[in-house]
């Protein structure tokens, strides 16, 4: 039986193309990245002085930086990054090493996994009606706690799954030398998925400092400097969200230096975070 | 002791999605119990006058993410497949990263991105050459899916910029899957003649066909409630969108313009109300795709 050579040239047109088609959108996917990030370069750094670190937000018309809001920023993603810590390690270590495949913990794990990907404008929602209705005013806690429940199931996923790939003898071991379950926790498991659990962490820091959404009715904004916490306080995401859409230039480019400023963090986290993921498979 | 305090911690998770549960049913009461079966389905929402509707904002929500999925869902398959299958393996790594970082962007970014430099461009290059386009046939398809003002913001516009930030999500959750066929599998039918393309379309696609849906859902998961970028570039219009370059509003992006400002009796119920919509349809959205996905995919 002859081949025939007509349908063997059609599958390789079919694959040239198929193949075609996988370079052309990758093209396109990196090339959105570059276009993305050569804006924030030109826009944000013409928008980026002196000035910018040492100047509280402007009125229009008036010079000024983004003091307030870069301080805000990080104080509000400490404070949440510390509450989600706490949290979220102890949650995953729960789910790894107490209720392995009980139904609760299936239960928990679930809705975990639900909750890692849910709108966050939900939750800014659910801490306004927690925090900020009953006690008549916006704070900088409210934001906190909006941003640490965006990273606490991020940070519980990845503990969890870091915990489950430890070695069952590491365990065994640990409590054939008579130690408590807990303390083989705390000094052996956490100590050996150390890296991984940081990896997870700094993701979740990663998330939550450009995270807007949650932030428009919790923390609010805030024209000048504060520590105090139970105050309005400014953020460099909500600066970003009114200032983008004012009419005036100078607030405008305000609000590109913020978005330079933000991005530049969180992509500089997401691959300190790769690599060490990186160094902890290649080990 | 340090058992408890552990199952404390994991059960506040539970504790939180209930919450946000509970939260939004009792804030967003009085809405549903003054508008009834009509918040649904009606379609005006004027806070001057305290007449809300949902309608509009459900289908534009709807819309815009099912559009970006459309749009985003050819490009993650072909990326997943570049990274997989194709690509070199000293630009594997780079190429990956690269993909991950465009998931790392703040949404805040990509919405003044849209706004300042995309839609602008999109304007002169689609949106004003369509309409002429249309212009010449009144009545058409293509005339009245072209509805709107050419300015480079609306439905469309946001569906692309949604579609650009969901892809990384999926293309990860796409590769992941395709890295747990058995190299077997491949093998042979690469052993018995396959192409490439015929390997991956018609072995490993259907090899993770489960997963795939799910994969997919996940990145639905997300489009639905993209809140930022979407609130810079859609327009934000109550009115049903006459057409794709029509502006809209989608339920998040609502919330996000208006709830620092409702006042505090119904408007904000209904905002509360909508936002436990938008929960209702995410969380049966992301849900089977759990089930789909089982424990893969980190997004």
């Amino acid at each position: 039986m002859a081949i025939s050579t007509a349908r063997i040239a059609g599958r390789r047109i079919a694959n040239g193309a198929f193949i075609a088609f996988c370079y052309f959108v990758t093209a396109i996917a990196l090339f959105f990245l570059a276009a993305i990030l050569w804006t924030l370069a030109q826009k944000g750094l013409a928008g980026i002085s002196v000035q910018t670190f040492t100047m509280d937000t402007p009125a229009a018309g008036s010079p000024g930086g983004l003091r307030n809001a870069i301080a805000g920023s990080i104080i509000m993603c400490l404070l949440g990054m510390a509450i989600a810590l706490a949290i979220g390690i102890l949650a995953g270590t729960w789910l790894a090493e107490y209720s392995r495949d009980g139904r609760y913990g299936s239960a928990v794990r679930f809705i975990n996994d639900i909750l890692l990907s849910a709108p966050s404008i939900l939750v800014g929602l659910f801490i306004w009606y927690l925090l900020v209705k009953p006690l008549h005013h916006f704070s900088a806690l409210a934001g906190s706690v909006a941003l640490a429940l965006v990273a606490v199931p991020v940070i519980a996923r990845t503990t969890e799954d870091v915990l489950r790939l430890q070695p069952t003898s590491l365990r065994e071991s640990g409590v054939a030398l008579g130690t408590p379950f807990w303390t083989v926790i705390r000094t052996i498991l956490w100590r050996s998925a150390g890296s991984g659990i940081l990896t997870g962490v700094l993701l979740a820091f990663a998330r939550v400092s450009g995270e807007t959404a949650p932030l428009l009715f919790t923390a609010l904004n805030n024209q000048f400097f504060t520590w105090n916490v139970s105050k309005e306080m400014a953020s460099l995401p909500a600066v970003m969200f009114n200032d983008a859409l004012s009419a005036y230039d100078d607030l405008q480019r305000l609000a590109w230096a913020a978005a330079l400023i933000v991005s530049v963090s969180v992509l500089g986290v997401t691959i300190i975070a790769r690599l060490l993921s990186r160094e902890q498979k290649s080990t | 002791m340090f058992e408890y305090l552990c199952f404390s911690a994991a059960t506040m998770l539970l504790v939180t999605l209930g919450g946000i549960l509970v939260s939004l049913l009792i804030g967003g009461w009085p809405a549903f119990a003054k508008f009834g079966f009509s918040f649904f389905v009606t379609s005006t929402w004027d806070p001057v006058q305290d007449i809300y509707g949902l309608s509009a904002l459900i289908v534009d929500t709807v819309v815009v993410a099912m559009l970006a999925l459309l749009l985003a869902v050819p490009v993650a398959f072909g990326v997943a497949f570049f990274l997989v299958e194709l690509c070199p393996s000293f630009l594997r790594r780079p190429i990956g990263t690269a993909v991950e970082l465009l998931a790392g962007i703040p949404s805040i970014v990509y919405g003044m991105w849209g706004l300042f430099v995309f839609g602008p461009i999109f304007a002169h290059t689609v949106e004003m050459p369509l309409m002429n386009a249309a212009a010449s046939s009144p009545g058409s398809l293509l005339d009245q899916l072209t509805q709107g003002v050419p300015n480079g913001t609306g439905i469309l516009a946001a569906s692309i910029i949604v579609a650009i930030m969901v892809l990384p999500f999926i293309a990860a959750t796409m590769r992941e899957l395709l890295l747990t066929v058995p190299a077997q599998v491949r093998e042979s039918a690469y052993g018995l003649g396959a192409t490439t393309g015929e390997v991956v379309m018609k072995v490993t696609l259907p090899y993770v066909r489960r997963g795939v849906i799910g994969a997919v859902m996940l990145g639905l998961g997300r489009a639905l409630g993209e809140t930022m970028a979407v609130t810079f570039i859609i327009g934000n219009s109550h009115n049903f969108p006459k057409g794709l370059f029509d502006a809209g509003a989608t339920i998040a992006s609502t919330i996000a313009n208006e709830f620092a400002e409702a006042d505090p009796g119904m408007h904000t119920a209904a905002l509360l109300a909508s936002g436990l919509v938008l929960f209702v349809i995410t969380f049966i959205v992301l849900a089977m795709a759990r089930m789909m996905l089982g424990r893969q995919g980190n997004a």
